[in-house]
Parts: C-alpha cells; sequence; structure tokens
C-alpha cells in the first residue's frame, strides 16, 4: 500500500474524532431540546479564543488554559440556552433556527471587533512522530485520543447517571417527565451544558492544531452539521459513524486531489445519500 | 388525605372539569367512573399537576397542591399512571424504574426499592434488560406501576390501566391493583371497565360531561338504577 495513501487515511481517522466529538453535542442538543444551534462551531471559535487569550496573552499554563476554555463554552451553552432558546421554546422551529443562525453571525462579528481579523496561533509546538516512514502529527494523535475518552465519557454519563437517563428518555416523551419529578427545565439547561462542554473541548483539540480567527468556525460548522443529517439528527451513533466516513472521504480526496476537491465530493456524496436516506445513514 | 374542593380545569378556552369534589381517605381505594369524554383523565393529570388548576382548592395531606408543577406534586407523595402506561419504550425496564426513581429520596434508596419492585413483579426481573418497547401489554402495565412505586407514593392515580388489554390480561391488572392495595398504598383509580373496577374499590364517584354526578359505596353505586341502566346494562 502506497506510504502517502496510507497516511491520508490516519489523518482521516484522526480528524473524525474531532468531528465526531462535535457531532456528539449538535445530536446531543437537538435530541433534547429539539433546536439545532446553528451556531455550534462558533462556539467552538470562542473557546479557541479562550484557550489563545489565557495561554498566548497571559502565559497561563496550557491545561489550566483548557480546563477555562471547556468552563467558559459550557457556561456560553447555558447562556444560549437561558437568553436564546428558552423564550421561543415554543414557537416554530424556523424561528429557533433563525435566531441561532443570528447568534453565528454576532459571535463572528463579535470576535472581529475584538481580536481583528488576524489569523493566530496559540504557540505550542507539538513534535511529528516518525514511524519509518510515515508521518503522523502528535497533536492530531492527541486530539483524537481525547475526543474519544470524551465520548466514551459522555457514553458513561448518559448511561450511569441519573441526569444521564433522564437526557435519553425526555426525547422518548417529553410530557411524562413531570411525573417522573424531573424538571425539564432543569434537564435543558444540563444539557446545553454538556452540548457548550463538547464544543469547548472541540476547542481545545482544534486549537493545538488550527490558527484562530472570527471565521473558524464557517470551516468546520458547515461540516459538523452535514455528519449530524447524514448520520440522522439526534442520532448519537449516526452522527459518530458519519464523522469518519465524512472524514475520510475529505482525507483521502486530498490525497488523490485537492482538499478543495475533496470537500466538493464530500458534500456531492451527502447530497446523494440524502436522496437514497433521507433520514440519516442509520434511520430505523 | 387528598380532598379536591370546587375544582374547575380545563385545556386553554376549554373546560372540562366544573366545580368538581372528591375525596379520598388514607389506605382507601377510590374509584373515579363515567363515559369516554367525561373529564377522567383530565381529573387525574389537574390533581398531578399537568393541567392547571382554573378554580377551587386542592389539598394533600394538609397542604395545598394549587399552582404547583408535576414535578413537584411527585414530591409531595403522589404518583400518576396516566394513560397508555407512557413508559420510555427505548430505555430498558430497569432504566424505566431508574427514572421512577428520579427524586432524591427515591434515589438514595434506589437499590432497596428496586429489590422491592421485582419482588412484587418477578416477571419485570426477568425482563430488567428488555427495553420497555418490547415488553407485551400486561408486562408494560407491570413496569408502569413499578416505576411509579419506585418513589413510594402515598397516594397512586392509575388511569386506565385495563385500556388495550385483552380480556385475560385485563383479570391480571386488577389483581395487580389489588396487590399493590393489600401493600398498604392508597389508590385512586380511574376506569371505563365499571363492573370489574366496582368489585376492587371502597368507593367511587359517578364523573359525566366534567361534573360528580354520584358518589357513594361501590355496593351503593352498583345498586343504583343509573348505574345499572346506563353502565352495567341490567
Amino acid at each position: 500500500m502506497d506510504i502517502y495513501l496510507l497516511e491520508a487515511v490516519i489523518n482521516g481517522l484522526l480528524l473524525g474524532g474531532v468531528l465526531a466529538l462535535l457531532a456528539l453535542g449538535l445530536n446531543l442538543i437537538f435530541g433534547v431540546i429539539d433546536v439545532v444551534w446553528i451556531a455550534y462551531a462558533d462556539l467552538v471559535m470562542c473557546g479557541m479564543y479562550v484557550v489563545y487569550w489565557l495561554h498566548a496573552g497571559y502565559g497561563w499554563p496550557l491545561p489550566l488554559a483548557f480546563f477555562i476554555a471547556i468552563l467558559t463554552v459550557a457556561g456560553l451553552g447555558v447562556l444560549v440556552h437561558l437568553l436564546i432558546i428558552a423564550p421561543i421554546l415554543g414557537s416554530a422551529p424556523i424561528n429557533q433556527l433563525l435566531a441561532t443562525g443570528g447568534l453565528l453571525y454576532f459571535l463572528q462579528s463579535f470576535a472581529t471587533l475584538l481580536f481583528g481579523t488576524e489569523f493566530r496561533n496559540i504557540g505550542v509546538r507539538l513534535p511529528i512522530i516518525e514511524l519509518g516512514d510515515l508521518f503522523i502529527s502528535f497533536s492530531r494523535l492527541i486530539a483524537f485520543g481525547v475526543a474519544l475518552v470524551g465520548a466514551v465519557a459522555l457514553y458513561l454519563f448518559l448511561k450511569r447517571t441519573y441526569v444521564g437517563t433522564a437526557i435519553r428518555a425526555i426525547a422518548q416523551d417529553r410530557d411524562v417527565m413531570g411525573l417522573m419529578g424531573v424538571d425539564q427545565r432543569t434537564i435543558y439547561i444540563a444539557t446545553s451544558a454538556i452540548g457548550g462542554a463538547l464544543a469547548g473541548l472541540g476547542a481545545c483539540l482544534l486549537a493545538l492544531q488550527y490558527d484562530v480567527h472570527p471565521f473558524i468556525g464557517n470551516t468546520f460548522g458547515p461540516l459538523v452539521f452535514m455528519i449530524c443529517v447524514l448520520g440522522g439528527l439526534g442520532n448519537m451513533i449516526g452522527g459518530f459513524i458519519a464523522s469518519f466516513i465524512i472524514s475520510q472521504i475529505i482525507s483521502i480526496g486530498g490525497y488523490y486531489a485537492s482538499t478543495e476537491w475533496a470537500y466538493v465530493l464530500a458534500f456531492m456524496l451527502f447530497i446523494v445519500l440524502m436522496f437514497i436516506c433521507p433520514r440519516g445513514i442509520l434511520a430505523r | 388525605m387528598l380532598t379536591l374542593s370546587g375544582v374547575s380545569a380545563g385545556y386553554g378556552s376549554f373546560r372540562a372539569l366544573f366545580d368538581v369534589s372528591i375525596e379520598v381517605r388514607p389506605h382507601e381505594a377510590v374509584g373515579v367512573i363515567g363515559p369516554n369524554g367525561a373529564g377522567k383523565t383530565t381529573l387525574l393529570r389537574t390533581i398531578s399537576g399537568l393541567v392547571p388548576l382554573s378554580a377551587g382548592e386542592m389539598t394533600f395531606q394538609g397542604n395545598s397542591l394549587a399552582g404547583l408543577s408535576a414535578h413537584r406534586i411527585l414530591k409531595h407523595g403522589i404518583a400518576h399512571i396516566p394513560e397508555n402506561r407512557r413508559l420510555f419504550p427505548r430505555l430498558t425496564v430497569e432504566d424505566n424504574l431508574r427514572m421512577g426513581a428520579f427524586i432524591p429520596n427515591a434515589r438514595r434508596d434506589f437499590t432497596a426499592r428496586l429489590a422491592w419492585v421485582y419482588d412484587l413483579f418477578p416477571r419485570l426481573k426477568e425482563r430488567r434488560k428488555q427495553l420497555a418497547g418490547t415488553l407485551s401489554g400486561g408486562e408494560q402495565q407491570m413496569c408502569a406501576i413499578g416505576r411509579a412505586l419506585m418513589s413510594r407514593p402515598k397516594l397512586l392515580l392509575m388511569d386506565e390501566p385495563s385500556a388495550g388489554l385483552a380480556p385475560l390480561l385485563v383479570q391480571q391488572v386488577f389483581e395487580l391493583v389489588g396487590r399493590i392495595r393489600a401493600e398498604g398504598f392508597t389508590v385512586l383509580i380511574v376506569e371505563q371497565n365499571v363492573s370489574q373496577i366496582l368489585d376492587i374499590v371502597d368507593r367511587a364517584y359517578l364523573l359525566e360531561v366534567g361534573n360528580i354526578r354520584l358518589a357513594g359505596s361501590a355496593a351503593t353505586l352498583r345498586n343504583h338504577d343509573l348505574i345499572r341502566t346506563a353502565y352495567l346494562g341490567l
């Protein structure tokens, strides 16, 4: 096998981990609250700026900057819910879509105002691992490992705790939750915090690999939405699998043609698959 | 124990209950009978806080329940087994029972209560890893009762426990209700199955178009002309 192709496959796999983490967050929020956070990738952008600001700006140690970034984005998630989603929870889905879409432009403009449009790097250089002729970026490897740990932690939380069980239950029968002694509002806030925390974790992992700028959300935001729809909106396992399909297409496509063509290919495949199985690849 | 006086309630501008007054005393089993659309389900949903009270007073063990939302009312000790059971179909039997033990007091005691419910319904223990949606109708009713019992309620509201079940299973479900009574629970049960429900309750109310038409002991109602002609077909 071609060593460069193997490298592309490995890079695709590593990219898939981070995308899967973000898809999990978006699917979780959609499954529980029944709202699509269009601005999800821009919350990731906010988290990346927090990492940049604390680490490169104020010289805080990286782990601490990561920790604060995750907390900040979790808090932002709660704010998004309380200020934007909760007041319009009962209105038409299109209104919620427009409101979170408005948030996207707000966050991008606000970041431009604060930080300008320059590309900023947190200045952490992690080594490249050499395995014979194979080159693997250590930061990507870490990102993949941490993303998987995050996904497993989320799985255990949903399976093993009362709040986690309630999060799974609420998507199946909303009205009956009160009879279980569950206050829906609390579950929505918890879900928004977890969704935010996943975006924050994704931000830390992406900050290791990419420069931060106000529009970085645009580069992987559409990708994450496509993954979620492909896997079936709200279907976490579907989203997880779709992440790796899409990341492989992008990575291998990038190897045979160019990254731009790879994206064209990925979105074309998406359109075709949507004709074949409009409710996602794992539709029941 | 539970007192409703002059309760009116409904959905939006539609009123389903008019000036309803009922009482449930400790360790009683009380039935509410009546035709479809009489407001029986709305009555239970009002007690458990799913439908807001528009007029009247509702007290439970001396505390007013007016204006409390459903999750608070459960903490006062009123559990509601809704119409059509409403299990979480894609959660396992055990996870459904876990949801029944969501309130803090029940969580602390989860293992003991789970063992108790499994003791009461050994069939649920056999099926504990199975998704609730794949259970048979009778097993689903057991699971719904078990889920409500996990909060160790003082009063259990049951909405049409026999609905949608084959005649043989209906008999079994009414036996279950008897066992719950024997455990010392107070039960308020809504049923269309008039003949069978009058066998297992102490007292009953007849609800028609949102009004209480009759009230009395099971024996009195069974021998009342209105019930005999309109509901028992005698």
